[in-house]
């Protein structure tokens, strides 16, 4: 197939200011992380190679829509996987789109769900610094985020620590699904971790723990699965709520990235409806549900919900709060969000920067 | 109308696309199996650019278990989100009504035809040996 080349990077026509919030760097191959990898793993993973803790390892439970889930114009011209190339992310992203800060989340090769804990851990700090050396360093508009091993405590806090007064981090990455509701004790010292260095926990969708992404097994088509990382996330919140982390941890901030919005405000009601009725089963919950994520919950914005109406759209945020908002792209998958044309609604000009900017920059302190 | 002379038919050989812009406007020709159809190139969903996107045929299914794909070729998808994209129609496949792109004629047109006859290609340098993809606005 012959394409004569589209420039789709004239600059946006008002002076959007953007804080993308969700930008994804791949590699291009595994060899890239040697140089931040320890000999011994550097020949563990050359002989025994990386073994999550789920089935098909280094798939995704389902083929996406396009390769990689990637734009089918996110391609490098030089070769390797879309993210993978700095100089095409300026040109294709954080140019045209006045990126100002882009939060990177590296999902694939999941150091955090390896079944090889220490290869896992090895694997956490090796792409930490991958991050930092191969994006944040290069591109200073970028910030790195702390992967960890969700289900190996001990070394995601040692991970977090090590990183923590480090200004190249602005949050630590969990991946949903994780082995047992996220609100369980057992995750509880990555939460204090999270305080004492004053980051947020953020969950983005996926994971690949082992667990069917449906919570009826596993579906069959990709477009059935896409549906449930809201299903996904409404466990993550309401394990929160009811384990009563938020109460022992007044301090903690959780970011709910790509899971969708328009589930938040009938969650929450339903939360508050229940602890009426249900309370005294979990008296550590002092306040009604709602309070909690109101209070402890950010939201990113992609995939944007289409709810066919400005009038519906603007209703959700006000339920759902505006200022609890982050705009994030998702670049360079498939469901990309474009800054300009994502929000289906009518916003002010105070509304569209506090979505794609102000927001973002309050909750990560970038002005400190 | 106005008529334009935007490529000659062996700069886009069957299955391949040019984007082109004619007064401003970014137009996607397609050539499919010799036939040639434009559409508006931005999507009206969230703007990327569909001269990007892969060219599919149509897949359908009477009932679960049971599929066809026919009019090889004849939509785009759009790079980002998927959208189809009908060639022929600048419609999508889902939302025909509400989500869609302008479809321009364009026709082939010998040399002969520009030399000769009242029509002139200004912009473009026209040999009476080659055919032209000509587009109506």
């Amino acid at each position: 197939m012959s394409i004569t080349d589209v420039e789709r990077s004239q600059p946006a026509k008002h002076r959007l200011q953007v804080i993308d919030c969700d930008i994804h760097p791949a590699m291009t191959s595994w060899t890239e992380v040697h140089p931040f990898l320890e000999k011994r793993w550097i020949e563990h993973l050359t002989i025994y190679g990386s073994h999550l803790r789920h089935a098909f390892s280094e798939a995704l439970s389902h083929p996406r829509m396009s390769p990689d889930a990637a734009r089918v114009d996110a391609y490098p011209e030089e070769g390797g996987p879309p993210g993978s190339s700095l100089k095409l992310m300026q040109k294709q992203h954080l140019d045209p789109n006045r990126v100002e800060i882009g939060m990177l989340i590296p999902l694939r090769w999941n150091p955090g769900s390896q079944r090889n804990l220490d290869f896992g851990a090895a694997l956490t700090r090796a792409m930490n610094t991958w991050q930092v050396e191969r994006w944040v360093r290069q591109e200073p508009r970028l910030r790195a985020s702390v992967l960890v091993t969700q289900e190996d405590t001990a070394s995601a806090v040692a991970e977090i620590d090590a990183r923590g007064g480090d200004h190249n981090f602005t949050q630590i990455l969990i991946l949903p699904r994780t082995d047992e509701p996220l609100g369980r004790r057992r995750y509880w010292p990555i939460f204090e971790a999270a305080i004492r260095n004053d980051l947020p926990i953020t969950v983005h969708v996926g994971g690949t723990g082992g667990h069917p992404s449906a919570a009826g097994g596993w579906p069959s088509y990709y477009m059935e699965e896409h549906h449930m990382v809201a299903q996904a996330m409404q466990a993550v919140v309401a394990s929160l709520v009811f384990e009563g982390v938020f109460e022992r941890f007044p301090k903690l901030r959780v970011v709910i990235m790509e899971g969708g919005l328009g589930w938040i405000p009938s969650l929450s009601g339903r939360m508050d409806k229940h602890w009426n009725r249900l309370r005294s089963e979990v008296p550590h919950v002092k306040r009604p549900p709602s309070e909690y994520v109101r209070e402890h919950v950010w939201f990113t914005t992609q995939p944007m919900e289409e709810t066919g109406s400005s009038a519906t759209l603007l209703d959700l945020f006000e339920r759902i709060g505006w200022d609890r908002l982050l705009f994030a792209t998702d670049y360079p998958h498939w469901d990309y969000d474009d800054p300009r044309t994502a929000f289906k609604a009518n916003l002010t000009e105070t509304q569209r920067h506090q979505l794609l900017h102000a927001n973002a920059r309050k909750f990560y302190g970038l002005d400190a | 109308m106005t008529r334009h002379v935007v490529a000659t038919v062996d700069q886009i050989p069957p299955g391949a696309r040019m984007l082109v812009t004619v007064d401003g406007r970014e137009i996607g020709i397609f050539n499919v199996g010799g036939e040639f159809f434009g559409i508006g190139n931005r999507c009206p969903h969230n703007g990327a650019s569909l001269c990007r996107g892969r060219s599919v045929g149509l897949v359908e299914a009477s009932e679960p278990g049971s599929y066809q794909l026919s009019r090889r070729g004849e939509l785009v998808r759009c790079p980002w989100h998927g959208w189809e994209f009908d060639l022929r129609t600048g419609k999508s496949w889902c939302e025909p009504d509400r989500t869609r792109v302008r479809s321009y004629d364009l026709k082939v047109e010998p040399g002969s035809v520009f030399t000769e006859g009242p029509l002139r290609a200004e912009t473009f340098p026209v040999s009476i040996e080659k055919h032209y993809v000509v587009l109506d606005v």
